[in-house]
């Protein structure tokens, strides 16, 4: 068991970067023994889920476990190695033991140069696996160990880096600016995501193409082809973490890169994340299976492994409950964000996450022709705020009331952004007033831009006197909120949360256990599994490493 | 919301007309109204990719002027960074309309729906849910279309089909065979079959599709139309523009951009008796 942050509200710390003035319960003033019987809910729910996660393995896991020991590249047909050796040992001896002793044991034994190598003969067919015992099984246990070890490092160096450019360079001030660029092409990214540094933004996310989430592999190198967006890969990482180092330098402040750690490929792509220090990475614990129909059991297992990465990586997830407002109303849903947030802190914080690493997700969704739209959702708002004190929580603009009236919808937008800074929240994505219309132009983002200043600047410190009359509109809303979240939490955790997934309680799709794509790649872990990864990432402490100080090349 | 109908440069119509105060009789020429008939103003924005200053408004009044805007003022003009500028610009156009000679835009033949209004069409007309099931058939492995029309995530801002409450979609993902999808089609009793195909190398869009209708119209003999019968057969990709539908067997092609909504209103169109919508029998 890892040592997490022990989950809680901090009372000391209303907002996380503004000046304390705190009441000790809070502006809404909530019942602490309503918020610990919902987290406590929270956590039983979860409890049979992260048992599954810990008794399982899936082919994306054990290819993770590949890249961290350094296995890269791909076929002539773009196929990675890591999924033809992951492949090979699965039609040989099967997963069940992991890939671990198999692919070391291989590799002292056969002679092959590298993983590559081995890879690239087992695609061939020319490679036998076994299931080594004895005194082999230790010597290959050993060297998979080690090749973990590496690969940690590697993580674990990236972080400290990221640390000292943090020190260096300067961080922001919250709330940071969250933009998106997306053209398909890298390269062209790459002059976007610097340009919308320049122009304020404090975290750059880079879309992903299209589709991705279905591949179950990870495309290779530069991509300049993509469909609304641009492929994760380790070598696009790369390059857009290094242009975002150019600029944080130019500009004084560190500029944070978000990408998505999502869809089949989850521990893979939260692999890469951390080797090429990427600051954050959208992992939600269900959008996958209720937007993406992946099953339900692959993605609780990949996304606990992904999220152990993140921990050590110093990674600060997003979580998408904003999904779900988009598709349902967003008064009559509101509880189901406050319930996948709960679930998405316990499986975060199980998975070794703190607390300032939890960028949970909520938006303004509200349809503004609802009487006292504005005040419900500064009601959501400031509960999430409450609920979360030391989360960096992630607030989402309007989307489904943007109607393609752009004067409208930057009076929207502005309401947006009144909301963010009255009620303190951290990561502010910034709306655009063309949303729905277009992918943002340079003059969208920077009216945009004026907006939130505006707004800000305005503000000052109103975050501090707003505080909402006691047992008024604002307060009697977030109650009645969190009540229905506890409701929901007690079917949640009496049915179990895979039957409460099936039965169409989030979103509005049943997501069956036994349906939706990957299920074919989960493998429940025999006596005797070995993943070196796993090993390390549940036995040390992610917060607690000292990589070793080395300049990188 | 605005089909363009202008072509050309607008000249010609301008010329010799005075006043649109007494319209002939056949016409009826309209301008922009800012506050007064016939006054013409419009506003515009737009970004140059130079410096801010005098000679950055000059060129956006000139581009204003060729734009046909006399006279124009460049009410705000703000740097963007160093190389680029935005303005804000008035102007009085000097193009007319002809609005009696615009004919009325042909639009799709059925009417566009809300997702309320399907699901009460599909509940009010069949008393069960609406069975769709869709595939890429043959090699192509691209999801991304059948995904963007089926998973709830949806395209263009719109939820796909699995999103309406009365639409129960079965989606068997890529790669699937005609005799996999038809014997699926059977199982589920499908109301409808969605097949996607973007893979366009030696015609195999159109070979797989046709195979694909062959094969249910083998599998259904008796079928006296699409929904009686048989399933309804629609099929969407980026390269159907060269046949039609009798073509290639099926009822329906939708092509590149076609959203979810599109589809789903097309389902109640073509599937439940007319007038199961609620409101309108719009019948362009």
């Amino acid at each position: 068991m890892t040592g997490p942050d022990t989950p809680g509200p901090n009372p000391a710390a209303l907002t996380p970067n503004g000046p304390g003035g705190a009441p000790a319960r809070g502006k809404l003033d909530l019942d602490p023994e309503v918020v610990r019987k919902a987290r406590a809910l929270a956590a039983r729910a979860a409890e049979p889920v992260i048992r599954m996660a810990r008794t399982h393995t899936t082919v994306s896991v054990e290819r993770a476990l590949l890249r961290l020991a350094g296995l890269s590249g791909a076929d002539a047909d773009g196929r990675p190695w890591a999924n033809h050796l992951v492949d090979a040992v699965q039609a040989q001896v099967g997963l069940e033991h992991g890939v671990a002793l198999p692919v070391w044991d291989a590799l002292n034994t056969g002679g092959h140069g590298s993983l590559a190598e081995l890879a690239g003969a087992a695609a061939a067919g020319r490679v036998r696996f076994r299931l080594p015992t004895g005194a082999d099984a230790r010597t290959a246990r050993e060297a998979a160990h080690g090749a973990a070890r590496g690969g940690v490092t590697r993580i674990d160096r990236r972080r400290a880096e990221r640390d000292r450019m943090l020190k260096d360079v300067g961080d922001p001030d919250q709330p940071w600016i969250y933009l998106i660029v997306a053209t398909g092409d890298i390269y062209e990214d790459i002059p976007q995501a610097q340009a919308a540094a320049r122009e304020g933004a404090d975290v750059v996310a880079v879309i992903r193409s299209t589709g991705q989430s279905l591949l179950d592999f990870v495309p290779e190198g530069a991509t300049r082809e993509g469909y609304a967006g641009t492929y994760a890969t380790q070598e696009n990482f790369r390059l857009m973490r290094a242009a975002l180092d150019d600029v944080s330098r130019e500009l004084g402040r560190y500029v944070r890169l978000t990408n998505y750690a999502s869809g089949l490929c989850m521990p893979e792509i939260a692999t890469l994340a951390g080797l090429e220090r990427l600051d954050m990475m959208l992992n939600d614990c269900m959008y996958g299976i209720i937007f993406r129909d992946i099953n339900p059991r692959r993605t609780f297992i990949d996304q606990r492994f992904s999220r152990q990465i993140h921990a050590r990586a110093g990674i600060c997830i997003n979580t998408g409950e904003d999904n779900y407002l988009t598709t349902a109303d967003a008064v009559d849903a509101a509880h189901t964000v406050i319930v996948s947030q709960l679930l998405n802190e316990r499986f975060g914080h199980e998975a070794g996450l703190s607390d300032a690493q939890l960028g949970l997700g909520h938006a303004f969704e509200i349809n503004p022709k609802i009487p006292e739209s504005f005040r419900l959702e500064l009601a959501h708002a400031q509960l999430v705020r409450e609920l979360f004190p030391d989360a960096p929580l992630k607030y989402m603009p309007p989307t489904k009331h943007m109607t393609g009236n752009i004067f409208a919808g930057y009076l929207l937008d502005a309401f947006f952004n009144l909301a963010g800074v009255m009620t303190g929240q951290s990561i502010i994505l910034i709306g655009m007033m063309t949303e729905g219309i277009h992918t943002p132009w340079l003059s969208d983002r920077d009216l945009a831009l004026e907006n939130v200043r505006y707004v800000r600047d305005a503000c000052g410190g109103l975050a501090e006197d707003f505080v909402p009359r006691p047992g008024g509109f604002v307060a009697e809303r977030a109650r009645r909120v969190l009540s229905e979240s506890i409701d929901l939490l007690e079917k949640v955790e009496k049915d179990g949360l895979l039957t409460a997934i099936a039965e169409g309680t989030f979103g509005v799709t049943r997501r069956p256990p036994g349906g939706g794509k990957g299920l074919d790649g989960v493998v429940e872990r025999a006596d005797g599994y070995v993943n070196p990864a796993i090993e390390i990432l549940d036995s040390e402490d992610p917060h607690a490493a000292t990589a070793p100080q080395e300049v990188p090349a | 919301m605005t089909a363009d109908p202008l072509t050309g440069t607008g000249t010609a119509t301008g010329a010799g007309t005075q006043a649109p105060a007494e319209p002939a009789d056949t016409r009826q020429v309209i301008r922009p109204y800012g506050d007064t008939t016939g006054d013409g103003l419009i506003q515009m924005s737009f970004t140059l990719p130079v410096p801010a200053g005098p000679r950055a408004d000059a060129a956006a009044l000139q581009l204003a002027g060729k734009m046909g805007l006399d006279p124009a003022s460049v009410v705000h003009a703000k740097p963007m960074g160093p190389d680029f500028t935005f303005f804000i610009v008035y102007g009085r156009t000097g193009h007319l309309i002809d609005y009696a000679s615009i004919p009325v835009p042909e639009g799709r033949e059925y009417p566009l729906l809300s997702a309320p209004e399907i699901n009460q069409a599909i509940r009010g007309a069949l008393g069960r849910r609406l069975v769709v099931v869709g595939a890429c058939i043959g090699t192509d492995a691209h999801t991304v279309g059948i995904d963007a029309i089926l998973n709830v995530k949806g395209f263009a801002g719109e939820k796909g089909l699995e999103y309406y409450r009365e639409i129960q979609v079965v989606n068997m993902g890529a790669q699937v065979t005609v005799e996999e999808l038809v014997e699926r089609a059977k199982a589920e009793d499908a109301d409808a079959v969605l097949v996607s195909q973007v893979v366009t190398q030696r015609n195999a869009h159109l070979h797989n599709t046709k195979q694909m209708a062959a094969a249910f119209h083998a599998e259904y003999p008796t079928a006296v139309a699409a929904g009686i019968g048989r399933p309804l057969l629609v099929v969407g990709g980026p390269r159907f523009d060269t046949v039609t539908p009798s073509d290639l067997g099926v009822d329906r092609i939708f092509g590149k951009g076609t959203t979810p909504s599109e589809v789903a209103s097309y389902l109640v169109h073509a599937l439940l008796p007319a007038g199961a919508a609620s409101g309108s029998e719009e019948t362009p």
